[in-house]
């Protein structure tokens, strides 16, 4: 499955909720998609997403937040899954997209292209929910099943290494960063 | 030479003065009785990270949300959690309130905590990250509220150093 196959089937859900994305790949795909201003592109500090996806979650626990890492981010900072297990805010769904590659810088392959196994790890860590998918189809329903019944949940959706044509985002960082907040200061006034 | 129950009080009464709702932090000797307060309290969260890197995320997270919070580690935990205060909290221009135990400074007995204690203040300072470190006779309340108070305004990370004579008690020389 292509990552970007893999958002468009779930963009209607990513539409209505808040979004972190990883830097790199899957925030250009995503920006392609049609930016929305309850999206936040973490272009750096990598495998930190989880944790501010932890930190929105926990704060607002009437929304739900939707992480999008990758497998080499989420390597980088592996104590975030017996954090989220630990504190599990049900309003979190952490979606992994393993490519088993660094594609953002090239394409070096990571430990899950020589047997690491996140979903095991998740599960390992004591994430209540891992969910798998390696189609479109299983993605979409492993997305529904998420959001239906509340529960913090990690999903390892497995993807080829290709990412987008362009990495370019016709948006300052700053930009989206204000923009970002101002969205979610107006959900709660207006809650 | 306890921890000082009477500093650890004094300090979670300060974050009750500046609202704090969310605290993460990697506990150690010195702020365990503080974040056994924290803990016991209805009206704050304690979300214990597996290493201090995760609280700059967390920290996003929370003022992303509006919810007020602190992050307690010690110095060798702030200088672990250096790449996201840049690449996250001074890139995003996001305010991380920090309460940093000050290990390896002035009366440090313990010869591994000393090369990080000569360290804190000039890696602060090369990060240019503003900070102050705590006196016993200061009103701790009116500190942390003043570091709350330049981390917003300033949209940057600001640094409370908790020193020795905040924490700890030593006996007589
Ligand atoms: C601390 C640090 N080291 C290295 C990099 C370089 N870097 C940027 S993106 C990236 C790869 C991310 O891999 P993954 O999370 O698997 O996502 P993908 O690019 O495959 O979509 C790396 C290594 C970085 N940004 N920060």
């Amino acid at each position: 499955m292509l990552r970007v196959d893999a958002l468009r089937e779930i963009y209607p859900e990513l539409e209505r909720h808040i979004v972190v994305t990883i830097m790199g790949a899957v925030a250009a795909e995503l920006y392609a998609l049609g930016h929305r201003p309850n999206f936040f592109y973490m272009e750096h500090s990598m495998g930190l997403a989880s944790s501010l996806g932890l930190g929105l979650a926990l704060a607002l626990p009437g929304q739900q937040v939707i992480v999008l890492d990758g497998d080499g981010s989420l390597l980088m900072n592996l104590g975030t899954l017996t954090t989220l297990a630990r504190y599990r805010p049900p309003n979190l769904l952490h979606i992994v997209f393993d490519n088993s590659s660094l594609v953002s810088v090239g394409g070096f392959p990571t430990a899950t292209a020589s047997g690491t196994n996140l979903a095991e790890m998740a599960r390992a860590a004591g994430v209540p929910r891992v969910l798998e998918a390696e189609t479109p189809a299983q993605f979409r329903a492993a997305v529904t099943q998420a959001l239906a019944r509340p529960g913090m949940t990690t999903l390892v959706a497995r993807v080829e290494a290709s990412g987008p044509a362009s990495y370019r985002l016709d948006l300052d960082l700053l930009e989206n960063r204000f923009q970002f907040k101002r969205y979610l200061d107006s959900l709660r006034s207006s809650s | 030479m306890p921890v000082s129950l009477e500093g650890a009080r004094r300090i979670y009464e300060a974050l009750k003065a500046c609202d704090i709702r969310l605290v993460s932090a990697l506990p150690e000797t010195w702020l365990v009785p503080l974040l056994r307060l924290v803990e016991a309290d209805q009206e704050m969260r304690l979300v214990q990270v597996a290493r201090e890197e995760e609280s700059i995320g967390i920290a996003a997270g929370a003022y992303f949300a509006g919810l007020p919070s602190i992050h307690v580690m010690q110095n060798h935990g702030f200088l672990a959690a250096i790449n996201p205060l840049v690449s996250l909290a001074m890139l995003y221009k996001i305010p991380v309130l920090l309460l940093i135990s000050y290990r390896g400074s002035w009366g440090e007995r313990d010869p591994w905590q000393t090369q990080g204690g000569l360290l804190t203040e000039p890696v602060l300072r090369a990060l240019t990250i503003p900070y102050y470190c705590l006196r016993r006779e200061d009103d701790l309340t009116r500190r942390l509220k003043e570091a709350q108070a330049l981390a917003l305004s300033a949209l940057h990370p600001v640094a409370v150093l908790l020193t020795r004579e905040v924490l700890w008690e030593d006996e007589e020389p």
